[in-house]
């Protein structure tokens, strides 16, 4: 049982501001993930909350109790360090053990525990073993094995899969997410890799320069991102972004001109608009389909056969749009093609970057991970 | 004790200091006490010898040092050894470490053996070489000069201050051929196979790629070398005392007399104070290095 | 032979000319070879001649040059017996270890903080240090000698074990500094987030950890010490004498007996010498303060 409060943290650096005002509540057995892009401070927030970094004002509240000024093995938590961190010159039984060594915990009482955890791992022929002769994903387990055994009520992942390869990083994601079913506790997770994000949390709070863009469940992330920067952090590949003219509101939504001179009506809140305001207009790759009386052209640069499906490269002037299509599509480079997009696909962003509020709400925009795994939670309303 | 240390940080300034303490301060100590000694007696009379003597000398000690033909003789003979010494181990320890760099049987063997001088005891290297390599009869040398038939050299006599700098720069040739050795390691070896690629021969590497690659490697080992050069003692000491004449004083060994030998304390420490200011100019140019350095 | 007259000409040039190129290769390896052992045997000549001197005897030794004689250890006895070598080798190892071990007690404090508490002052300390590593040892002999003679300390160990720990403190401070820094931060913290304290942080991972970087930190302040002829021949005469200073003493024209000398510096520089070669690589950080790695 843990829930974990952030009220207005910030830190500095000498006069740099690092994180600028954050808040946050975490539920218990949330899975929450941490993104953003190198430097916005996601690692530094992590840090404060494990204790290794102090914040410069705010609280970080755990379990309703006040943590500023507990040193960081008694605030409850558990941390897994994106180069493990583990103690080279100790067996993995010795590193998983060390906290308890440390404690003065009983030497019986020490490996039963480390047993029950390497279990639960798959580490038991290794548990003699120096980290040196264990494989990148062995130490990772490892690392993940320390944490359990301290039976943590919040456990911390720094970038714990970026030091492993492609194939293993899928895997390692799919047992993470187990273990977090398994041991039903308040996971915080950072990453820069926005797919790690989409596949495990719960609750994804996407940070950028100290500040967070957006809370959300992935799917509420995805189809409804709050600005320009979550559209074009979320999803891959990224977002096409079109400048467009404003043409009326209405209450069906907002009128605009593409480039290229089609009209098209979004449906989303355009009553705050001043007139002749500048929009920008957009459209995931996977959202523009190819279409022979589509009100948008361009030339095909390059393309990508994935097999399954094709990537495409339209110039615009001077806009390169990504366009998602079908594996089967006969395009070749250099022919021009005509696409479009449903109406309800596109996102409009004001000129400070500000998603208008969608008129429609997706149906899955309210779903969690939780829920894909309890059967009709999706037709739930939200 | 847990609760403080989350905030470690924050009152790490207070437990900096309480680490440091006792490396600075005794370092403080060793460096203001003996300086201000120093440079104190070096403006008073102060004889050993004569007891009586004492009082505010101004800079008259400096005078007499300074119009002494003594110390210029002795300034001069720093420099050259200095300046031999650095060219023979700088140009000898670049081309060692590039010969040394190349595989072959026994490399290892061979670069200890290559190494080993820097470890042995500099009043050692001065009597093994005045002695068994440079004696005017029975020295390796001397047998060597015959039996090419040729005339053996009475080596401290005629050439004094060129024996002790090749004593020293044997002593030191090491030094260099290690450092550029360890710093030749991390030349990246692509580099050399992109020049080789682009035609480039062994000269043109080594003028374009391994030199411009040492360069950082080359001046420290210069300013750490002239550092210890400037005062080199023991060499002197057991060998010439300094002779014939003044052939082989330097500054330290100047100091030393003054000081050691008449007693004459406020004279000694002046030309202390000259050997610190020698040192500190090259002593600026390496720190400045190093703190750069540091910065990446 | 019929086989070989069978090759067509084409055949033949190119397998000549293959094998020329291996051998030219080969010409090359052999010529580095021989060069790399030619220099590497004349600049450890010296040594191997005063290692073989040792085993003459005095009328050997100053004989002409020859590889083969009868060996005999008259002399390593007459050393030990006529001038005691046990003495100054034991002043040499005191004095030496006595000043390492009080270098590494001072300096590892230090050098925690300086690489895990970095402060804003944490550099312009590093490089101060360094720098009082510039004052040249003659200029502050006059003071030194005098305070040495007021406190007593001339010619005792214990003077010459603080100056060796003042003078090398810096470069051993620097060097822990360099090893402490590269142990990974990670590690120190997943420690306190295992619960220990900062003492239990610094025996439990800290110093095993950086064992080999401390190890070779102390030897460097070793051989350092070991070598160092200055202070040694300046503020000690018989009592406190190392071996730098016993050694001298057989400058004085009437003390050449070249084999004792032999015998008495392969004693002295054999210790020394194993070390060194065993550190060289870890050696040159703290050489060089850090400058090349």
């Amino acid at each position: 049982m843990a829930t974990l409060q952030l009220n207005n943290i910030t830190k500095r650096f000498g006069d740099t501001s690092v994180l600028k005002g954050i808040d946050l509540d975490v539920n218990d057995q949330e899975f929450v993930v941490f993104v953003g892009p190198s430097g916005c401070g996601k690692s530094t927030l992590m840090r404060i909350i494990a204790g290794l970094e102090s914040a410069t004002d705010g609280d970080i509240v755990i379990d309703g109790q006040r943590m500023n000024e507990v040193g960081p093995a008694d605030r409850g938590l558990a941390m897994v360090f994106q180069s493990y961190a583990l103690y080279p010159h100790m067996t993995v039984e010795g590193n998983m053990g060390f906290s308890m060594r440390l404690a003065g915990v009983p030497k019986e009482e020490r490996r039963a525990k480390v047993l029950e955890a390497a279990k639960v791992l798959q580490l038991e022929p290794l548990l003699d073993r120096k980290p040196k002769a264990l494989s990148g994903g062995q130490r990772q387990r490892v690392a993940i094995g320390r944490a359990i055994v301290r039976n943590p009520s919040i456990f911390l992942f720094d970038e714990p899969l970026s030091n492993l390869d492609a194939a293993l990083r899928v895997q390692m994601r799919i047992e993470l997410a187990r273990l977090h079913d398994k041991l039903n506790a308040t996971m915080i997770y950072v990453t820069h890799d926005q797919i790690e994000a989409m596949t495990m949390a719960d609750k994804i709070v996407v940070l950028h320069d100290g500040v967070v863009e957006q809370v959300g469940s992935p799917m509420a992330l995805y189809h409804h991102p709050a600005n320009r920067f979550v559209a074009g952090f979320i999803g891959s590949p990224k977002m096409n972004f079109f400048n467009v003219d404003l043409l009326s509101v209405s209450p069906e939504g907002v009128h605009v001109r593409l480039p290229g001179g089609g009209e098209c009506t979004v449906p989303a809140d355009g009553q705050t608009l001043e007139q002749h305001a500048t929009l920008e207009l957009g459209v995931r790759p996977e959202h523009l389909v190819l279409d022979e009386a589509g009100a948008l052209s361009g030339q095909i640069e390059v393309l990508e056969r994935l097999g399954g499906q094709t990537s495409l490269y339209v110039r615009m002037g001077e806009l390169l749009v990504t366009l998602m299509a079908d594996g089967d599509v006969g395009y070749r480079a250099h022919e021009t093609v005509r696409f479009s997009f449903a109406p309800e696909r596109a996102h409009l962003f004001d000129s400070d970057g500000r998603a208008l509020t969608s008129l429609t709400q997706h149906p899955l925009a309210g779903l969690t991970r939780q829920d894909n795994r309890t059967p009709g939670a999706a037709e739930a309303p939200v | 004790m847990t609760k403080t240390r989350a905030s470690g940080r924050t009152v790490g300034g207070l437990r900096t200091l309480s680490l440091q303490a006792p490396a600075v301060t005794l370092l403080l100590l060793w460096m203001i006490i003996p300086l201000g000694m120093t440079i104190w007696f070096s403006f008073q009379y102060y004889n050993l010898l004569m007891p009586g003597m004492s009082g505010f000398a101004g800079v008259e000690n400096y005078e007499y040092l300074l119009t002494d033909p003594a110390l210029w003789k002795a300034m001069g003979n720093t420099l050259l050894l200095v300046g031999w010494v650095l060219a023979i181990t700088v140009v000898g320890g670049t081309l060692l470490a590039v010969l040394f760099q190349q595989d072959f049987a026994g490399r290892g063997i061979a670069r200890v053996l290559a190494i080993s001088p820097f470890f042995v005891m500099p009043t050692v290297s001065a009597l093994v070489w005045k002695n068994m390599m440079m004696h005017p009869s029975n020295g390796v040398l001397a047998w060597l000069a015959n039996s090419l038939g040729l005339p053996a050299v009475d080596w401290f006599s005629a050439l004094p201050l060129t024996s002790i700098a090749i004593i020293v720069a044997w002593q030191w040739l090491p030094f260099a051929l290690l450092i550029l050795l360890t710093a030749m390691q991390s030349l990246d070896e692509d580099q050399v196979e992109a020049a080789r690629m682009d035609g480039a021969g062994p000269i043109a590497i080594f003028f374009f790629i391994t030199l411009p690659h040492l360069k950082r490697a080359i001046s420290v080992v210069i300013m750490i070398e002239m550092i210890f050069l400037l005062t080199i003692f023991a060499e002197i000491f057991v060998t010439t005392s300094g002779g014939p004449g003044l052939a082989t004083t330097n500054l330290a060994y100047l100091i030393y007399m003054r000081a050691l030998l008449d007693f004459d304390v406020g004279v000694a420490s002046a030309g202390g104070v000259i050997a610190i200011i020698l040192a500190n100019i090259v002593a600026i140019f390496l720190v400045r290095m190093v703190a750069k350095n540091l910065e990446d | 032979m019929t086989l070989l007259r069978s090759n067509t000409p084409a055949q033949a040039i190119s397998s000549t000319s293959a094998s020329a190129g291996r051998g030219s290769a080969g010409m090359k390896t052999l010529l580095i070879t021989v060069l790399g052992w030619t220099v590497a045997l004349v600049i450890f000549f010296p040594i191997l001649w005063m290692v073989l001197t040792g085993f003459k005897t005095e009328a050997a030794a100053i004989a002409d040059p020859s590889f083969i004689f009868s060996p005999t250890l008259e002399s390593y006895e007459a050393v030990q017996a006529r001038s005691g070598y046990a003495r100054f080798a034991l002043n040499s190892v005191a004095v030496a270890f006595g000043s390492t071990f009080l270098a590494l007690l001072i300096a590892i404090p230090s050098a925690y903080s300086m690489a895990f508490l970095p402060t804003r002052r944490t550099k312009g300390t590093l490089l101060w240090m360094l720098s009082t590593k510039m004052l040249p040892p003659v200029g502050v002999l006059v003071p030194i000698y005098l305070i040495f003679r007021d406190v007593g300390l001339l010619d005792t160990r214990t003077g010459l074990i603080i100056i060796y720990t003042l003078m090398n403190l810096p470069i051993v401070v620097w060097m822990l500094y360099t090893f402490f820094k590269d142990m990974p931060k990670d590690i120190l913290e997943a420690g306190r987030m295992d619960g220990a304290s900062t003492l239990q942080e610094v025996f439990f991972l800290l110093l095993p950890l950086t064992l080999p970087g401390i190890a070779s930190t102390g030897l460097l302040s070793v051989i350092l010490s070991w070598n160092e002829a200055f202070w040694s021949l300046n503020l000690t005469s018989s009592k406190a004498a190392p071996l730098t200073a016993y050694i001298a003493s057989f400058s004085s024209p009437e003390g050449l007996f070249w084999a004792k000398l032999s015998a008495a510096s392969t004693m002295a520089i054999a210790p020394i010498l194993i070390l060194g070669w065993m550190t060289q690589k870890q050696m040159v950080r703290g050489l060089t303060f850090g400058a090349v790695k």
